[in-house]
């Protein structure tokens, strides 16, 4: 058997709390609901650490809200941690399809881990495939905020190292950057979707950093950029599963 | 939902003489000592039913359950061992939780790097010609090994072999390289995709080589072929190695067995070599100790007779062990 769907996924990538705007954590709630799960990274502050630490509820609460992973760290292991998280989302957004396959055919509350070991394998096998296969589209939003200004570099450096990850694999993917604050509204698209970020270079000599942090709007943008681009396909389709869209039998 | 400190999780701290059972196939197993941790969890030797084993326990199902089904397809591989082999599956059930494990053939040996600390350079060769073979035998049944590094690594015997642990970055061919590590991994140099394919591993073979060299290993400049490049010529353990390796690096050889049937013409080049300058060596030593015996016999004695007789003495002790060895 074999699908092809396709995850759709925001990556949020911030360093403190937001402040301007609608509630991230309900933003979030509302991606969800469309079927794009919503992941978060934290990044600390090598000199600062504690000053930081506020912020971290937050990222734990709009990944929670919004069906993904998110995870603190150090800008140094941002690399890992981009591609880390993006592949964990993909994963749990799959083994939660595949739990619901599991629970129709065995019906009750079962899930993977309730299978003997084996059988285990079996399933295993297919979400590999799915994880290898399936279409993926990333949506990367980057706080850029005056505090971030000194991690720029190193986001870019990660993004780059997570495309040449995911261009690895069968699926196709796409990728689309948003920043906020904007030069003039709360959030600037600076990369429209595409399959390559090889220029992602220029993308961000274009960036300018700002006061506010507009968390909430931003997430709110990416739903909406999301919605454009099925609409521009004009193949919309069910979005039951969080995050995923079947668009072959399974 | 994961653990930001491995080292802490209960899956890392099992007492000695502590025994678990499984949840499935109930076989209990007796911690004897951990062996290590790494980033799915940790591996203990163990006493089992039948005699030692490690046991890999871990946090995440999904990464368990993966490598269990590299595993597995491993013991298929005709006849060829490569890694250890898979010997059961379980959970082990906690009051905080359950936990994956699976017990395999436990490996007796060194790591890479205690292994070289005792030996000659030549070793390092010879090493990477057995893992080039066993890589080839890998590809052809459709794998790649993905993480390849010093750390899953082990040298067993004697007889010395290398064999590999961790087959948590082991990938279907042509799909997209599970786990990596950076400084093996040709994406981080900016030297090709995480597809896998035969070259990718044999990058990071070539890699495990430069690692032995520069053991506290480094990071990426702006230019990394030049860099490599030099660390290659400025390494007199690298050097004769130097042409093969930036083959490797460059993605050249598309074949496991093209690099090593390279590799072990060069080993041999370098063994002529050396022998013939030890057959020189010591003929020298003996004509001049024959010539010192004899000079205190017959001084006129011409230098062409003596060399005659140790010609005729080393071919009679020549013939006698070949007798020797024939009978
Ligand atoms: N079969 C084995 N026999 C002996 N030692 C092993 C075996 N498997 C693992 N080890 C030891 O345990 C360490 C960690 O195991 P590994 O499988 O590499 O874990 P991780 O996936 O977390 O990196 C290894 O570096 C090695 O020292
Ligand atoms: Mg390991």
């Amino acid at each position: 058997m074999h699908k092809k769907g396709t995850l759709r996924q925001i990556l949020l990538i911030t360093d403190g709390c937001s402040n301007q705007g609608e509630d991230p954590v309900a933003m979030a709630a509302l991606a969800h609901e469309q079927g794009i799960s919503v992941n978060v990274i934290g990044v600390l502050n090598e000199d600062a650490p504690e000053y930081h630490r506020q912020g971290l509820k937050e990222v734990e609460d709009i990944a929670m809200a919004g069906g993904g992973i998110s995870q603190v760290v150090y800008a140094r292991q941002l690399a890992q941690t981009v591609k880390m998280v993006t592949q964990k989302a993909m994963a749990q957004t799959i083994k939660g399809v595949v739990n619901a396959e599991l629970q129709q055919i065995l019906g009750s509350k079962s899930t993977m881990d309730d299978l003997p070991p084996d059988k285990r394998g079996e399933v295993m096998e297919v979400v590999d495939e799915m994880g290898e296969t399936m279409n993926l589209e990333v949506l990367i939003l980057i706080d850029a905020s005056g505090s971030m200004e000194d991690k720029m570099l190193t986001v870019q450096e990660s993004l780059l190292d997570l495309s040449i990850s995911l261009n690895s694999r069968i699926g196709d993917n796409e990728f689309a950057i948003f920043a906020f604050p904007g030069k003039k509204k709360e959030v600037d698209e600076l990369l429209s979707w595409s399959s390559r970020l090889d220029s992602i270079g220029k993308v961000f000599s274009k960036l300018s950093l700002g006061g506010i942090t507009p968390t909430g709007p931003a997430i709110k943008e990416g739903i909406a950029a999301f919605a454009r681009k099925r609409s521009s396909k004009r193949s919309f389709l069910s979005d039951d599963a969080p995050g995923y869209i079947e668009e072959s039998g399974m | 939902m994961m653990p930001q400190d491995i080292s802490k999780s209960p899956v890392c701290n099992l007492a000695a003489g502590e025994e678990i059972r499984g949840k499935w196939n109930k076989l209990p197993y007796r911690i004897r000592r951990r062996l290590g941790y790494g980033a799915t969890g940790a591996v203990y030797l163990a006493d089992s039913m039948n005699g030692s084993v490690a046991l890999k326990i871990g946090h995440d199902q999904m990464s368990i359950t993966s490598e269990v089904n590299v595993l597995k397809r491993f013991s298929k591989v005709q006849g060829k061992v490569l890694g250890p082999s898979l010997i059961d599956v379980d959970d082990w059930q906690t009051r905080s939780g359950t936990y994956p494990f699976y017990a395999m053939e436990y490996l007796k040996g060194e790591t890479l790097f205690d292994f070289m600390k005792a030996r000659s350079p030549e070793w390092a060769g010879i090493l990477l010609v057995q893992l080039l073979t066993d890589l080839h035998t890998l590809h052809q049944a459709g794998w790649a090994f993905g993480d390849l590094k010093p750390d899953n690594l082990l040298v067993t015997g004697p007889p010395y072999r290398i064999r590999w642990i961790d087959v948590g970055g082991t990938t279907v061919m042509d799909r997209s390289i599970k786990e990596y590590t950076e400084f093996f991994d040709r994406g981080y140099w900016g030297k090709g995709s995480r597809k896998a394919e035969p070259s990718y591993d044999l990058f990071s073979a070539g890699m495990v080589m430069v690692n032995l060299a520069y053991p506290a290993r480094f990071t990426r400049k702006s230019d990394p072929d030049r860099q490599m490049h030099d660390l290659r010529k400025n390494s007199p353990m690298l050097r004769p190695y130097a042409h093969i390796l930036e083959k490797a690096w460059n993605g050249k050889y598309r074949y496991a067995e093209e690099m090593r049937n390279e590799l072990v013409l060069l080993l041999n080049e370098n063994d002529k070599r050396s022998v013939k300058k030890n057959k020189k060596s010591t003929v020298q030593k003996s004509t001049v100790q024959n010539r010192t015996r004899q000079s205190q016999k017959k001084k006129e004695k011409s230098f062409i007779a003596e060399t005659f007789l140790v010609f005729t003495f080393v071919f009679i002790v020549y013939l006698f062990y070949i007798l020797g060895q024939t009978m």
